[in-house]
């Protein structure tokens, strides 16, 4: 047990934080999710990730990484939220589907689409959830009729984040009259093509950060499904676990928020009571324990190991932890928790408030905590299914 | 960097796993309970014969010079048995102290070969297994006495667990009893295999609540079918698993001594002391009635979970370090491990 960096990861630690230094936009890129235009901003910064080579550090040379292994991912990730750089418009492509056509593309897909990816130049969806199809994905609808060297995509997705302006996006169908885990395919599809609608859902806040999509005799190739047709819940399940487990959260991101929280609280501390003070300790302290358990979860897979149930224990710790250090910070705010604008002292409650409206959908999106919850219990530790 | 147990520690943390699931079974505490014996003799003898005590004694005191990660498992398993002889404490602060100590006067040596020596640190007034003890390490003040059997009287102070036999300690602090200065950090060892005992604590409480779950049917199915319990169980789960990579960093950061290893010492012996509490109080909830009675096994590992959470420190006292080094340290994704903080 090693919990010191090695001098080529301190080298590299400096090369990122250097690159940073240089290329992080100096203010806040406008929202992905409002316009057209801090869309494109956001995918001018992926282009310029993927021109420095960091748009996907563990990724093989030949799709535009740098066949990093896991820890020096972890401290590029560090390092890229320690610079407080904007938010990838693109995680779903690289930290979700990507890793998935890794391990069940083709040669001519991960050539097609993953140099691309790593570019920026197609920026992902996921349509997974449909209005019948939440929790209980297996119980999707839509379907995929084969027709020759075709498909042809016809139903609904609902919840599909970031797809308002999304160039691709990938989805579960399943052959016509086939039910529930049998007969179901994961299928790429690009956004624009004719017979796709999209229509932007609000959230509670009024900032589209997801979107219906109607599928209406969309035609695609048969080549630009992912993994043997009929197997798409298998693929599917495989995505779901680089989602939970380790891609879809590095610990740095709650590492900030705890740093940015306890500046909160010190400058505010005066007129707080202690027990505050215990909450931020709280807070910081689950931060680095999730932290500690990815560094040896990392470890682990370095070695050959694999991942399992226990990813799902991640997702309720991520989650819930991000819920509970906002409420701190507003707590801390107190009486300017409510306000939208920025205020004069210097704090802005409006982005710890941003933060929590954003923490409250972690619980839910990614397979709820009660699945989540379900999944530890029966396949972790082996209780009846009920 | 690399967070992971080698090959050899995790050949010798099975090892000592399985001898210990095997000899420290529910039916033994019982009996040994019942025979009101302070230590089973031939699970003593076979621990020793192990060479678990001498884990971390210097070579050339004929230890095999290990360290607190080799530890860390084997205080897991302990703590997972419910492990009523004082092996931790022996291997994992006794020796290392009585190694540090300019003269030992031969204890170290007598350590190794099986004998005990009981520990009377300032943080806490009661002394753990004096009656089975040959020997003390005594505070007066920050100094430390070795003070043999004959030289003190013990009182007892009996405590919810039956299997840790607390005492007063009353002796003479001499010239001749001084053996050193300054407990360094006994402390925080204490605390550290407190958390590793609670961590193999938690778990066993709830292994315990998933196969009763299994077995108990009410409403014509077994109660583990339902969610109420799934989720309950599962929580627990979730709360282990973000303590047990604590604890272990906590191992492989100690010996640096400083304010950010000090309090990842304290965030592990909150998390695992939150994680047992939790988890000990799940499973009897798990167990309904049966839960709150002498004859299901679970109160064995609620007893010792609920004391280790106020031995070594307690939650209070722990989360005024994390604050302190919060205030007076660097946070932050590159300051995860104590290393990257210079002291
Ligand atoms: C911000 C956000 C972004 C999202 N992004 C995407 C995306 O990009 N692509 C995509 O495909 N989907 C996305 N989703 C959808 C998300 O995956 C679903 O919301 C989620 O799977 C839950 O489904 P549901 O909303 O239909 O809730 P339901 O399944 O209707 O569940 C409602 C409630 O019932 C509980 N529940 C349901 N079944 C059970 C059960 N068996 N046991 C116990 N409790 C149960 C749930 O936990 C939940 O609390 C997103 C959701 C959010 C909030």
């Amino acid at each position: 047990m090693k919990l010191d960096y090695t001098p080529e990861q301190q080298a590299f630690r400096a090369e990122v934080r250097s690159w940073m230094e240089a290329n992080v936009p100096a203010g806040k890129l406008p929202s992905f999710d409002l316009t057209r235009q801090g869309f494109e901003a956001h995918r001018d910064w992926e282009r310029k990730l993927s021109q420095g080579q960091w748009g996907m550090v563990t990724w093989p040379e030949a799709y535009g990484g740098r066949a990093l292994d896991l820890i020096r991912w972890l401290i590029f990730e560090e390092e890229y939220y320690r610079a407080g750089a904007p938010t990838r418009v693109n995680q779903n492509g690289i930290f979700l589907l990507g890793p998935t056509m890794m391990e069940f593309g083709t040669d001519d897909q991960k050539q097609r689409f993953l140099p691309r990816m790593a570019a920026g130049d197609d920026i992902w969806a996921q349509a997974w959830s449909e209005p019948g199809a939440g929790s209980d994905l297996a119980a999707v609808r839509s379907t995929c009729t084969r027709d020759g060297d075709e498909y042809v995509l016809n139903g609904q997705k609902i919840w599909s984040t970031r797809a308002v302006f999304a160039d691709w996006a990938f989805g579960l169908f399943r052959e016509p009259g086939s039910e529930r885990h049998k007969g179901m395919s994961l299928i790429l599809f690009p956004l624009d093509a004719p017979g796709v609608t999209r229509r932007p859902i609000a959230r509670m806040d009024g900032e589209m950060v997801f979107a219906e999509i109607f599928l209406d005799n969309v035609r695609v190739p048969v080549a630009d499904r992912l993994g043997d047709e009929g197997q798409g819940w298998h693929v599917c399940m495989a995505t779901a676990g680089f989602e939970r487990g380790l891609m879809l959260r590095s610990p740095a991101r709650y590492q900030v928020a705890a740093q940015k929280l306890a500046a909160l609280y010190h400058a505010n501390k005066a007129n707080l009571p202690a027990s505050i003070g215990e909450r931020v300790a709280q807070h910081w302290m689950d931060a680095d324990a999730y932290a500690l358990s990815i560094y040896s979860t990392a470890s682990r897979l370095e070695a050959g190991g694999k991942i399992g149930p226990e990813s799902s224990t991640n997702k309720i710790f991520w989650s819930e932890m991000d819920v509970a250090l906002h409420q701190t910070a507003l707590d801390i705010l107190g009486p300017r928790a409510e306000l939208l604008g920025q205020s004069t002292d210097g704090v802005s409650p409006v982005d710890w408030l941003d933060g929590f409206i954003f923490a409250l959908a972690g619980p839910i999106y990614a397979g709820s905590n009660e699945i989540q919850r379900n999944i530890i219990a029966e396949r972790m530790l082996g209780l009846p299914r009920g | 960097m690399q967070f992971a147990f080698t090959e050899d520690q995790l050949t010798i943390t099975q090892a000592a796993r399985e001898m210990l699931v095997e000899t420290c079974t529910p039916a033994d505490l019982r009996k040994q309970l019942e025979a009101a014996s302070p230590r089973d003799d031939a699970r003593w003898a076979t621990i020793a014969e192990m060479g678990l005590i001498a884990l971390l004694a210097p070579e050339d005191a004929g230890g095999l010079g290990m360290g607190l990660v080799d530890l860390i498992g084997i205080a897991e398993a302990a703590g997972y048995v419910g492990l009523p002889e004082p092996l931790i404490e022996q291997a994992g602060i006794v020796v290392p102290l009585l190694a540090r100590l300019e003269d030992n006067r031969g204890w170290l040596d007598k350590v190794l070969a099986g004998a005990v020596v009981v520990v009377g640190h300032p943080i806490n007034p009661f002394v753990a297994n004096a009656d089975s003890a040959d020997a003390f390490l005594l505070a007066d003040g920050d100094d430390i006495h070795l003070v043999t059997a004959d030289a003190v009287t013990i009182t007892r102070a009996e405590s919810f667990d039956p299997f840790r036999r607390l005492f007063t300690v009353s002796w003479t602090p001499s010239a001749t009893t001084l053996v050193g200065e300054g407990w360094g950090d006994t402390a925080e060892r204490g605390a550290l295999l407190a958390a590793a005992e609670m961590i193999g604590l938690a778990q066993r409480c709830i292994d315990l609540a998933v196969s009763y779950a299994k077995d108990r049917v009410q409403f014509g199915k077994p109660i583990g079918t339902t969610q109420a319990i799934k989720h309950m169980i599962a929580s627990a789960q979730v709360k282990v698993e973000f303590a047990r990579p604590v604890v272990h960093a906590a191992a492989a950061e100690l010996p640096l001594g400083t304010l950010p290893a000090r309090a990842r010492v304290a965030h592990a012996k909150i998390a695992a002391g939150a994680a047992a509490d939790i988890a000990s109080r799940m499973s009897v909830q798990a167990h309904g009635a049966m839960g709150m009675t002498w004859e299901v096994d679970l109160h064995f590992y609620l007893k010792r979970a609920f004391s280790l959470n106020y031995a070594w420190g307690t939650q209070a006292q722990q989360f005024e370090t994390v604050q302190e080094r919060i205030a007076a340290e660097r946070m932050g994704p590159d300051a995860t491990f104590a290393s990257a903080l210079t002291q």
